[in-house]
């Protein structure tokens, strides 16, 4: 479920590479990625509105990430 | 010229991988800041947007020029930085870190007085010179700071971080550039005050008029009033007041935690009679504020 | 954070400061008892977080353990500058031959502690500060070389005092700075300290303020006396609201929302930060609005923190608009506080667009915050309109509803 405000999109390339993950969960200021039981990636619904647009996801994974702005949708 | 940075200063970061250090640090460099490190224990190696992290402040100062350090650190381990920056030989401390113990800042400021540093803050946002340098988070982002800062001739001095930037704004406005502007900071004991800033303004050919910010408890605007008595400064000041309805409401905290009305000394009626006595006019809104100058400039030609 | 005097008592007595007998009564049969314990005379004193009780009655003698009882009843009840008693305290009552008044609080001048010492105890000290000058001393005390009781000696012997009284008093003086500092205290006052007539030296009563700030160093020493991580201790207790208040401020390290006051109005304020609460609170007083209550936003609070204050202010029963302005803002997003507030008003049932009366946070990530305002139709506006004209729009918006 998305947030109110922002969504969070991640490749499933990404979600399955565990370095990758390893770098989402590190970067994120807000603690939006986090490991999932089995090793790959989980998005923290609760902490999707707090995301502060940093980019830090974005340059960790430039082609597996999109953040989403859902008040600039149509 | 300016007063404290201008844009040879170099500093660090203390804390520089903390949400807040993050930010600061990106808005900094933006603006044409040279941070020239970030300490963070444990984190040597790392960099934050190409600033590189060390585990030791020392492990910077030996090999590099450091003028100034911006501790940025929870409280409980803000003590140990300050001292860590001071014994490094780091001359200009800016204390980020809000609600530290007094004890813990009176112990920073006679470490500082020992050895020769000057401690801006705790709880403040920093000191900006426009145009040049900001050192802290004063302003926010760089294009944000842009559009609230100019430089010109007024010098600013607050005791709130915000008010810092809501005053410059409101000068930019009005077409009045700042030389530099100091967030001091909103505890009960800080490293310097306004009377301390004032030789620093007075010295700079370039500052023509000095804005304040001032709150209800301590007795700075009272050590100002008297400094101006004794010095009778060049400069004309102007002052806005905030919390004037704490006055009838002693003993509560509001605003910062320094701001309390323990004793008629502390009431924002008792601090504006002996602001203007001494020469310093108080606005009732920020609003007022550039037309006061522009009035004290003119009077003064 | 202020101490009961039986509180600064209990510490004064752990640190070997001699103090008489005493006990605390909460009934009337307490107090017989504590008043036979001790053995009468007594002096029966209330426990309020106030001074001037000796004005307002709160303080009496009782020759007999039934005089004490029946003082019991009478002193109990008294509200002494709002506060009410949490019990009384029964001493032990001397003829006493001196009365001195000794001090350490903060010099923000200076920025250190400040030893204050008088041979002219029992009266207010400022007065002795103006009209007996010889008769008072004020010595800084370093907090980085180690505390040594010659500091105390000079303090003392500064009035004049000499003798064996020097003597006496030098360690209990020296007891006092230390206690001051070893606990972060923000005000350690003795007043009296008494010479008895018997000779012996005795605290009569103390005041102890600690720092807010530093709770947390001395938690042992707060559970041992009892005082409970919610008690505020400030010039007046804290409402339920507060209370609520002060929950959502602990419940998220990131940012601030605190400092919630509650006032009797219907203007709920999401304001902030430390200096632009207090313009933003003038301005709406002085243009006749009437706040629900004050708060202070700031230092880039979370999302989750906004919105649960919002929430908090929202559920104040006739709160029907919030205003939401700060300063030009540095660190503290406006899209950040955009999202919290509007989503509170959205958890708390109500439309963003007619419950928010202005938002006027210009800065920091603006043209983000305004799309998301304009997304939600909220009326805000940028810097260029004042923090005093913003607050007129609100106060017009509550008078228009009303």
């Amino acid at each position: 479920m998305p947030g109110m405000f922002i969504d969070v999109e991640v490749d499933a390339s990404v979600a399955a590479d565990a370095e990758l993950v390893g770098k989402l969960v590190e970067v994120c200021p807000v603690s939006i990625f986090a490991r999932s039981e089995g090793g790959g990636l989980e998005i923290v619904e609760e902490n999707l509105d707090e995301c502060t647009l940093c980019d830090l996801c974005i340059q960790a994974a430039p082609e597996g990430v999109r953040v989403i702005k859902l008040y600039e949708q149509g | 010229m300016a007063i404290l940075i201008d844009k040879e200063t170099t500093f660090i970061v203390q804390g520089i991988t903390g949400r807040e250090a993050v930010s600061l640090t990106r808005e900094n460099l933006a603006y044409g800041s040279r941070i020239v490190g970030g300490v963070t224990p444990g984190r040597a190696g790392r960099d934050v947007y190409g600033v590189p992290v060390y585990d030791c402040v020392r492990d910077i100062t030996a090999h590099t020029k450091v003028d100034g350090s911006v501790v940025c650190v929870p409280p409980k381990f803000t003590r140990d930085a300050v001292f860590e920056a001071i014994e490094n030989g780091i001359k200009l401390i800016v204390v980020v870190t809000e609600r530290i113990p007094r004890q813990e800042v009176a112990q920073m400021v006679e470490l500082a007085r020992l050895r020769g540093a000057r401690i801006i803050g705790p709880n403040c946002l920093g000191i900006i010179t426009p145009g040049e340098v900001k050192m802290g988070g004063v302003g926010g982002p760089a294009e944000d700071t842009r559009k609230a800062y100019m430089r010109g001739s007024v010098g600013i001095m607050s005791r709130s971080g915000g008010m810092t930037t809501e005053i410059a704004n409101t000068l930019t406005a009005a077409g009045l550039g700042q030389s530099t502007a100091v967030s001091i900071g909103g505890d009960a004991i800080i490293g310097t005050s306004y009377a301390e800033l004032m030789p620093l303004f007075e010295a700079d050919p370039e500052t023509q008029a000095i804005a304040i910010y001032s709150e209800p408890g301590g007795r700075m605007e009272a050590e100002l009033s008297e400094w101006v008595n004794q010095n009778g400064s060049r400069l004309p000041i102007v002052a806005f007041m905030a919390g004037r309805f704490m006055d009838k409401m002693p003993g509560m905290r509001f605003g910062h935690a320094g701001t309390i009305v323990e004793g008629k000394a502390d009431t924002t009626a008792d601090k504006i009679e002996r602001m203007t006595k001494s020469g310093i006019s108080v606005a009732e809104r920020i609003e007022e504020i550039p037309e006061l100058i522009k009035q004290r400039l003119a009077e003064a030609r | 954070m202020r101490f009961y005097e039986y509180e600064s008592k209990e510490l004064f007595a752990r640190h070997g400061l001699p103090l008489g007998k005493r006990g605390i009564a909460t009934s009337r049969d307490e107090a017989r008892a504590r008043a036979r314990e001790i053995g009468a005379p007594v002096v029966l004193k209330s426990q309020v977080l106030s001074g001037g009780r000796m004005k307002a009655g709160a303080v009496k003698f009782a020759d007999t353990p039934d005089e004490a009882a029946a003082l019991f009843d009478e002193i109990m009840p008294i509200v002494v500058n709002g506060q009410t008693a949490r019990s009384v305290l029964v001493e032990e009552k001397s003829p006493i031959s001196q009365e001195y008044y000794v001090a350490v609080t903060w010099d923000g001048r200076r920025k250190l502690p400040v030893l204050v010492f008088s041979d002219m105890g029992g009266i207010d000290i400022e007065q002795v500060a103006e009209k007996y000058p010889d008769h008072m001393s004020q010595t800084h005390v370093s907090t980085i070389l180690p505390f040594t009781p010659r500091l105390a000696k000079e303090a003392i012997g500064a009035t004049g005092v000499s003798g064996s009284a020097l003597n006496r008093l030098t360690p209990i003086v020296s007891t006092l700075v230390e206690i001051f500092l070893a606990y972060d205290l923000t005000l350690a006052e003795i007043n009296p300290l008494v010479r008895l007539e018997n000779g012996r030296f005795a605290v009569l009563d103390g005041h102890i303020d600690m720092e807010a700030e530093a709770r947390e160093k001395h938690t042992a020493l707060l559970e041992d006396l009892g005082i409970e991580p919610e008690e505020t201790r400030q010039a007046r207790p804290p409402s339920e609201f507060e209370i609520a208040g002060a929950r959502v401020d602990a419940a998220d390290h990131r940012g601030v929302a605190g400092n919630v006051v509650e006032f009797d109005g219907d203007l709920g304020l999401v304001i902030g930060a430390g200096g632009g609460s207090l313009t933003l609170f003038d301005a709406v007083l002085k243009q006749g609005g009437r706040p629900a209550n004050y708060c202070e936003i700031g230092g880039n609070p979370s999302v989750k923190k906004t919105c649960e204050l919002t929430k908090l202010v929202l559920g104040k029963p006739g709160v029907e608009k919030i205003a939401v302005m700060m300063n030009v803002v540095s660190n503290t997003r406006v899209d950040i506080v955009a999202r919290g507030v509007i989503k509170g008003c959205v958890e708390s049932g109500r439309d963003p667009a007619s419950t928010i009366a202005i938002f006027r946070i210009p800065g920091s990530w603006e043209e983000e915050g305004f799309k998301i305002l304009e997304r939600h139709r909220v009326e805000y506006c940028d810097r260029s309109v004042s923090m005093y004209e913003a607050a007129g729009r609100a106060v017009a918006k509550t008078r228009a509803q009303t």
